[in-house]
């Protein structure tokens, strides 16, 4: 039998002790231990983006971690933006501009977006399609979320 | 009067919750005491099992069970047919050889399921996999389409005759005269190849069986859940209300999701009955590239009869279609392509003869688009050599042949997958055309932008083309419609959603009928206990087919709502409206019942019950359309290439389209944006590609080259033609593939004129910088 090891994370605010094999991959540790199943998966190797969440405030691909790795770390999932009736400006930007379909890749797409509206307040679109460049999305062909992105960040800058 | 909801953007219903991530995706189901599945795969393409060895892999702990064929009994046959075979057109040959669950004796793709093992946890059930030794005789592969059909070619199917799956010919008119008459023939050899759906949930499936209740649950992202639950009781002999799929929200579908009866289906409703345990299974991605279906390879020989003003005389296409290792789901794709060959031009002879042909590759069912774009691809290429030949300019040899607006309806004299002879309901095709030259400024591109760029020594080159698409075919779909004792609307419908707003355009449907706003319609899609008839999402048929039952039982509901307002209000049911969730006198609108209260009057608890009455306010109704609405479009392109690189930068895409009505424009520009992208992806980035052994190269994201942001078009100018379809009350049309047909023929036709200076033809699609630099090479003569 393999060891557990016990390892300490605070996602979303709350924080959790628990017991896990060493190759527990990070996504699979949040999605079925600690069931914030929002964080999807859609490649599990690297790729897509869709298991995207922010780790010590950066976004990272979770399907390529392991969830000892996130000892004494901090993580942020889609759950932590907003809820249905109190979307986060983002998540209002992306419904109001029909910015997905299916909603598989969505969440990560926000995870990626909101480290990266973040850092850059009032991006072009060039800009805007490097930055979601790793985010695969099969579903809209990427022009609504461009706009979405776009719409964000001037929501984002008047609620800041 | 209410205010209309029909034909309008509305934003989503479901958009708060998928936001949220409080969506409910198939991997997010978890069960108490629920099992994971896990299949071992053939590694070799064809090849002879000759035994198999479980033992260690049972041995480890967390291992439930591992499973070969011969665990299976009778269950290891061949599956049923998904899709009837093509016994509608006259002289037509087939032979149906059906997935098979696991491989007994022989392997025929790579990724076939030897093993199944059941265990614990997921990663258990995958280390298991590694612990498992099935000894192979390898077998020559059948990969090549044309060779395959050769004598002496290794077997596929070895009580077969030959690779040949099915045999069609269609013609109309006479194309050996069409030729004898024309001024010039041409003739090209063309290729598409293979593409993956890619959705980008994987496919997936859990099973529960309640032996106390004797019922099976089933959760599956399948486009087809009715075949699911009855496929399953068929086989199981239960009864089918003893079977209920569900599927939860999907991740995108694409086509492959329509297949039931694999492997993984038929396995594990088996199991999960014997171990009374819950399964599940997800597939990974690698697997999604094996074992899920995919589409596209055909080899054409074509050739176009014309006069010397361009005017079309005949046609004849003789295609060999790669099927696959096996045929389940019969001809629906190749027929779509002869179907779409000529549809939008006026071409009095046309001669197509489909070979099919068992590969030692991944099943072949439809992708979206399927088969239309090879048709498509085969018919602009074969004008572009034609224009090329007679100097003309491509968009003007085009105009010349379309099919006039004063046309319709127009018989089309070939059988389509639905297996009714295609007719052309509506359609406005020179409209489209115009509107695109004017949209992209063609002439001025022709006369000073491109002229200017190549004095520049910069290569930009435009393509144009035109299309059809087949949708909204039979049989029929349902819907049940009922309004709750909270004056909100239920409608429940047979078909699944996996993305494309159902929730929404259904709900305004529905709405729009009823006066309630359209949030407070709650839509049910693709959950057998909740609506139990239908056929499923394919054949962009989903508005279209389900949205027209839905808008019929809308209106019974409308005048059940209507009659009971009339007895209690005391007022004519003509003096009588329904407007934000009331039953209101139209001049009086004090005078008013809510819709929540009818509904409980309209389900008495004491007293009488006159004969004929039916309780509640609810309706079924059904629709089955006489054959398919054709929706139609034409999308232009302009190409920028790096000569050096053979790097394309698509610096503009216009695409005008009518799909009818459009219930929700917002949504139908969202289709059209994702059916463009696959195209793109079509075009230069996607493929899958087996080697002649048919090992697959292409299994992960860094093989299998997926259309990215900065892929894209800065943006897709879209335009619509708007000409209701006069097979429905609602004038609507699908959408749901157009994107994806017209794309590689019109990228490749402006990529060869970007490259005018070299003189390179390039007829197949699924091209790489590299691809496009070899075809160079060769017309440099280098
Ligand atoms: S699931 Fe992690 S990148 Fe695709
Ligand atoms: S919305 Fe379906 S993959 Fe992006």
């Amino acid at each position: 039998m393999t060891q557990l090891v016990k390892i300490n994370v605070t996602v979303n605010g709350v924080s959790y002790e628990r017991e896990v094999e060493p190759r527990l991959l990070l996504s699979d540790f949040i999605r079925h231990d600690l069931k914030l199943t929002g964080t999807h998966v859609g490649c599990e190797h690297g790729l897509c983006g869709a298991c995207t969440i922010l780790f010590d405030g950066e976004s990272v691909r979770s399907c390529i971690m392991f969830a000892v790795m996130a000892d004494r770390h901090t993580i942020e999932t889609v759950e932590s933006l907003g809820t249905p009736d109190h979307l986060h400006p983002l998540q209002e930007a992306f419904m109001e501009k029909h910015a997905l379909q299916c909603g598989f890749c969505t969440p990560g797409f926000l995870m990626t977006l909101v480290d990266y509206l973040g850092d850059n307040k009032n991006p072009t679109d060039e800009e805007i399609r490097e930055a979601i460049d790793g985010n695969f999305c099969r579903c809209t062909g990427y022009e609504n979320i461009v706009e979405a992105v776009r719409l964000a960040a001037k929501k984002m800058a008047a609620h800041s | 009067m209410a205010e209309r909801v029909f034909h309008k953007s509305i934003l989503r219903n479901e958009d708060p919750q998928i936001l949220a991530g409080k969506a409910q995706y198939l991997d997010d189901i978890e069960i108490p005491g629920m099992l994971y599945a896990a299949f071992k795969r053939s590694d070799y393409a064809h090849a002879r099992l000759k035994s198999i060895d479980v033992s260690e892999a049972k041995a480890l702990p967390g291992v439930i069970g591992v499973y070969t064929a011969e665990d299976f009994g009778d269950l290891v046959k061949p599956g049923p047919l998904q899709v009837p075979p093509p016994t509608a057109i006259k002289g037509a040959t087939y032979a149906s050889r059906t997935i098979m669950p696991i491989v007994k004796d022989k392997v025929r793709y790579s990724g076939e399921p030897v093993a199944v093992v059941i265990a614990e946890s997921r990663y258990i059930a995958e280390d298991a996999c590694d612990f498992i030794y099935p000894e192979f005789e390898p077998l020559d592969a059948v990969i090549d389409l044309e060779k395959a059909l050769q004598p002496g070619a290794p077997l596929v199917h070895e009580d077969l005759p030959s690779n040949e799956a099915a045999h069609v010919i269609q013609e109309r008119g006479n194309y050996p005269e069409a030729a004898a008459n024309a001024d010039i023939v041409i003739k090209k050899k063309i290729y598409m190849d293979r593409v993956a759906a890619v959705a980008l949930e994987n496919r997936g499936i859990v099973v529960n069986w309640d032996d106390k209740a004797q019922m099976m649950t089933i959760w599956c992202g399948t486009q087809s859940p009715i075949t699911l639950r009855n496929a399953t009781a068929t086989r199981m002999g239960l009864f089918e209300n003893q079977v209920r799929v569900i599927t939860p929200f999907t991740g995108g579908g694409f086509g492959p999701k329509i297949n039931t009866s694999m492997p993984d289906d038929v396995l594990l409703t088996e199991l999960a009955v014997r171990l009374n345990r819950p399964i599940k299974w997800y597939e990974d991605r690698r697997e999604n590239f094996l074992a899920t279906t995919s589409e596209r390879d055909q080899v054409h020989y074509a050739e176009i009869a014309l006069t010397k003003e361009g005017k079309i005389l005949g046609f004849k296409d003789v295609f060999y279609h790669n099927s696959g290792a096996y045929d389940s789901y019969m001809m629906t794709v190749p027929l779509n392509t002869q179907t779409h060959t000529v549809s939008n031009y006026n071409i009095p002879s046309f001669y197509t003869e489909i070979f099919m042909v068992f590969t030692n590759e991944m099943v072949v069912t439809p992708v979206r688009g399927a088969g239309r774009p090879q048709g498509v691809f085969v018919m602009e290429r074969m004008i572009d050599a034609a224009a090329r030949e007679l100097k003309m300019d491509v968009a003007e040899i085009r105009r010349i042949n379309l099919i006039q607006p004063d046309a319709y309806p127009v018989s089309t004299g070939i059988i389509g997958q639905d297996f009714v002879e295609g007719v052309l309901d509506s359609g406005d095709y020179p409209t489209a055309l115009a509107k695109v030259m004017e949209m992209i400024d063609y002439k001025k591109f022709r006369e000073e932008i491109q002229p200017k760029a190549r004095a520049e020594g910069r290569h930009l080159g435009i393509g144009i083309c035109t299309f059809t698409e087949g949708t909204g075919v039979g049989p029929y779909e349902g819907a049940k419609i009922t309004v709750g004792g909270n004056g909100k609307v239920s409608v429940a419908t047979g078909v699944a959603t996996q993305g494309q707003a159902h929730y929404t355009s259904f709900a305004q449907i529905a709405a729009e009928q009823l006066g309630v706003e359209v949030k407070d319609v709650k839509v049910i899609t693709g959950d057998t206990g909740a609506f139990a008839w239908g056929a499923g999402t394919f054949a962009s048929r989903g508005a279209t087919v389900a949205g027209t039952a839905i808008h019929l039982a809308a209106v019974k509901v409308k005048n059940k709502a209507l009659k009971l307002a009339s007895q209690i209000l005391e007022t004519p049911e003509s003096e009588l409206e329904l407007v934000g969730g009331f039953v209101q006198v139209a001049d009086l609108p004090d005078k008013k019942i809510s819709l929540g209260d009818l509904a409980s009057k309209a389900n008495p608890m004491r007293g009488t019950f006159p004969p004929g009455a039916e309780p509640g306010l609810e309706a079924v109704a059904y629709y089955g359309p006489p054959y398919g609405a054709t929706g139609a479009g034409c999308m232009a392109m302009i190409l920028d290439v790096d000569a050096e690189t053979m790097k394309p930068k698509i610096e503009r895409l216009v695409m005008v389209h009518d799909c009818g009505i459009p219930i929700n424009p917002m949504v139908v520009e969202g289709q059209v944006h994702g059916g463009v992208q696959m195209g793109i992806g079509n075009a230069f980035f996607e493929k899958v590609f087996y080697d002649e052994t048919g090992q697959l190269l292409t299994a992960s994201f860094m093989d299998y080259l997926f259309p990215q942001a900065t892929d894209m078009p800065p943006k897709m100018e879209l335009g619509h033609t708007e000409i209701p379809s006069p097979l429905n009350p609602l004038g609507i049309k699908g959408v749901g593939e157009a994107g994806a047909i017209p794309t590689p023929a019109v990228f490749t036709q402006a990529l060869e004129d970007a490259l005018f200076d070299t003189g390179v033809e390039i007829m197949e699609s699924n091209l790489s910088p590299s691809k496009v630099y070899t075809y160079v090479q060769k017309a440099k003569g280098a």
